[in-house]
């Protein structure tokens, strides 16, 4: 079998780089890498480090809330407060870890060398320290950061805004020129690159769903550029894109953002699918149920993604007609979502199962996520969006896909992942404690926004009726506990990073599948110089 | 090794012809976010999404029947944008109106500051679907207004509605928003000079 030649000719063809790695060292080795482990590794910390800085001003908004009334933070800055957290999240943290998921993985497990343009995959991420520096200058200036929700609805971000939105304007720029360096970097190197054998319908589902994510990216990010670019016009240089008065029309901003934000929100779980697709068969000691069909559903995901963005938009004042179309083909997308949870538990179902941390994660992921695919269905449907619109139901409802849905199969990738990186096993009981406190912490956090939101708390808002007191508590709690949780996740990594742990075999999981795990752990600097043999 | 360098030699322009088409396809929906501007006007004015009116005078048609069997009800509303302190109300809030039946509806305006101002109403009609079916033969709204310190004016609007208009239309609102264009307006007086 091609695996164990390669498991023999691996350790030859490192031993055999080593005398010509002449990677600087310091700082240089970072500044100037063109080595997509360096710079894979770079994404995750950068991610990470955002996940900590935009978590503690989730904490901050949750610390307000503790108790109807205000307390802690004026409202202005509670508005800064959650805009900076949905940039920080949603650009700086979870897409960055993806990109770094992406780095580190692609090329492995399709056998290439390396990503197909290095020069460019260093520029693109080091693009990105610069934007999120300018963003967060902002709240050094007078009037602090934006303050109109990630969202940036004009007029908010046009005719009631400060100067950092030209700041904010400029950090989306380099935000967008990053990511779709990236997107393109993965398309290059996923067609070019592949490793003789390895066809498109071999390629692991991280592969194909990525490949799939890289062109949403060349198609919505270009639009997010051009929306910012009218925003700063219309604030800065008196056009009237979105501005009545001239001729505009602000629902047109909604329009043209959401075209972007809808399919930005499928940037952000497709890889995730991928990453499951990728565990659950690991732990459950059988191949994947459906690759196939699993392929099928995740382009027909990003096929109608560019279909439902007017969902965001219902209480706009909408035709009929239109909410209806944008109702149906929402609920349409259930469909390929559910065929994908079907293959997951149907691959679970008779496997023989262990639960070591990324498979909890993953079987999380997995339900947690079907819960906010539930509510999901519920937001779509256009009368009773009447009521849930802007309120805490729709934070639940992007939390569950966001947070146990992205960010666990993150967390689960990176359990999954972190011996063929670092070469040691991390501490299992650390892990573990990071698992359960994590999993019991996130529900106590948003599942009783559900019930506060069905019952009309509204989000965005610094204050709120008091019979919504007690719920609230019990979420700011849940908040702290799952902030502080994550910490445990930090001292795993830095004991990996630190080699403090058992070493790891070159394949830790027993049933893991792809040619990641036949390269030794941790993964030496160059892999597959010699393509492998599918 | 030679096969290799063979591979190499393919790779290469297959990388830049692969990478020429994704940043085509970049600037194109750069260029395509642009493009929507004018395409969701004219997606707007064929629908009536948006509920704008058109901004010319309509026609009366001679010999226009008047549909005495349905009655239309159309509530007016204005509103004032931020920071211009005038007063803007319709003679009446709602009136009842045959589908094909010219009317005339005056709007008061009084400019309550005690500096010039310029000033034009924007006009909306919810559901958007009427607004296709709204046809003005004279309206305030088609120019400027320019107006006084402390002058009023009377603002006469000329309607029908087209006989053609849907059986499910039995009441829709216009609604106009005076905004203030003082400043635009100087800025292009002083250009023309």
């Amino acid at each position: 079998m091609s695996t164990i030649t390669d498991t023999h000719s691996a350790p030859a063809a490192h031993d055999d780089h080593d005398h010509h790695d002449h990677k600087p060292t310091g700082i240089k080795r970072w500044l100037f890498t063109t080595n997509h482990k360096d710079i894979g590794t770079m994404y995750l910390w950068f991610s990470f480090a955002m996940f900590l800085l935009g978590g503690s001003m989730a904490l901050m908004i949750r610390a307000e809330l503790f108790q109807p009334g205000m307390q802690i933070i004026d409202p202005h800055f509670f508005n800064q407060m959650t805009t900076m957290h949905g940039v920080i999240m949603v650009f700086g943290a979870v897409m960055p870890a993806f990109v770094g998921l992406a780095n580190w993985m692609i090329p492995m497990m399709i056998g290439a060398p390396d990503m197909a343009l290095p020069r460019m995959n260093n520029w693109s991420f080091w693009i990105l320290p610069f934007a999120f520096l300018i963003l967060l200058s902002t709240f050094f200036m007078p009037g602090g950061a934006p303050a109109f929700g990630w969202t940036f609805y004009a007029p908010l971000s046009t005719t009631y805004s400060t100067d950092s939105t030209a700041l904010f304007v400029f950090a989306m720029h380099i935000m967008g020129m990053s990511s779709i360096m990236g997107a393109i970097n993965v398309i290059v190197t996923i067609m070019n690159m592949r490793a003789p054998g390895m066809n498109y319908m071999k390629m692991p589902l991280f592969v194909w769903t990525w490949f799939i994510t890289a062109f949403l990216l060349i198609a919505v990010m270009p639009v997010l550029a051009g929306v910012v670019t009218m925003v700063l016009t219309d604030k800065y240089f008196g056009t009237s894109f979105f501005d009545a008065a001239g001729g505009g029309d602000p629902v047109l901003f909604q329009h043209l953002f959401w075209f972007f934000g809808h399919p930005e929100v499928y940037i952000m779980i497709l890889p995730s699918f991928g990453i499951v697709s990728a565990i659950i068969p690991a732990f459950a000691r059988k191949p994947l149920f459906g690759y196939a069909s699993m392929v099928y559903a995740t382009s027909a995901i990003a096929g109608l993604s560019f279909l439902v963005w007017a969902h965001h938009m219902f209480t706009t004042g909408m035709p009929t007609f239109a909410s209806l179309f944008f109702m149906y083909m929402t609920m349409l997308i259930a469909v390929p979502t559910g065929v994908k949870i079907f293959n997951w538990v149907t691959t679970m179902w008779r496997g023989a199962m262990t639960f070591e941390t990324p498979m909890l994660f993953s079987i999380a992921f997995v339900v947690l996520f079907t819960i906010g695919g539930l509510s999901g269905v519920m937001l779509a449907i256009t009368p009773v969006d009447y009521q849930y619109h802007d309120t805490y139901f729709v934070v639940a409802h992007f939390h569950y896909v966001l947070v146990s849905g992205a960010v666990f199969s993150i967390l689960a990738a990176a359990y999954y992942w972190l011996p063929k990186w670092s070469g040691v096993m991390y501490d299992d009981f650390l892990s573990k404690m990071h698992f359960w406190c994590s999993l019991i912490s996130v529900n106590i956090l948003f599942f009783p926004m559900h019930f506060v939101g069905l019952a009309g708390m509204p989000r965005r808002i610094p204050d709120y009726a008091l019979q919504f007191a007690d719920i609230n508590a019990i979420v700011s709690v849940g908040g702290f506990l799952f902030g502080f949780s994550q910490l445990i996740f930090l001292a795993v990594v830095v004991k990996c990073a630190l080699k403090k742990g058992e070493p790891a075999p070159a394949k830790p999981w027993e049933g893991a599948e792809g040619l990641e795990w036949t390269v030794p752990s941790p993964a030496p600097y160059h892999t597959f110089d010699v393509p492998p043999k599918v | 090794m030679s096969e290799q360098n063979e591979e190499k030699k393919t790779a290469r322009p297959n990388n830049s012809r692969v990478i020429t088409r994704l940043l085509a396809s970049v600037m194109l929906m750069f260029a395509f976010g642009f493009a929507l501007v004018p395409l969701y006007e004219k997606f707007c004015e064929i629908t009536g999404f948006n509920g704008r009116t058109s901004n010319t005078a309509a026609q009366t048609i001679d010999g226009m029947q008047v549909d005495q069997s349905r009655i239309v009800t159309v509530e007016f509303h204005t509103r004032v944008s931020r920071g211009i302190p005038w007063e803007f109300t319709p003679e009446v809030r709602s009136i009842r109106i045959h589908p094909g039946e010219v009317k005339v509806v005056n709007f008061y305006v009084e400019n309550r500051t005690n500096k010039n101002v310029v000033a034009q109403a924007l006009p909306s009609v919810s559901p958007g679907e009427a607004s296709l079916y709204l046809n003005k033969t004279e309206c305030f709204c088609f120019e400027q207004q320019p107006l006084a310190a402390g002058e009023r004016a009377v603002m006469p609007m000329q309607f029908y509605l087209d006989p053609d208009l849907p059986d499910h239309i039995t009441r829709f609102t216009l609604s106009y928003m005076m905004y203030d264009l003082t400043d635009q307006v100087r800025v292009t007086a002083s250009r023309a000079e």
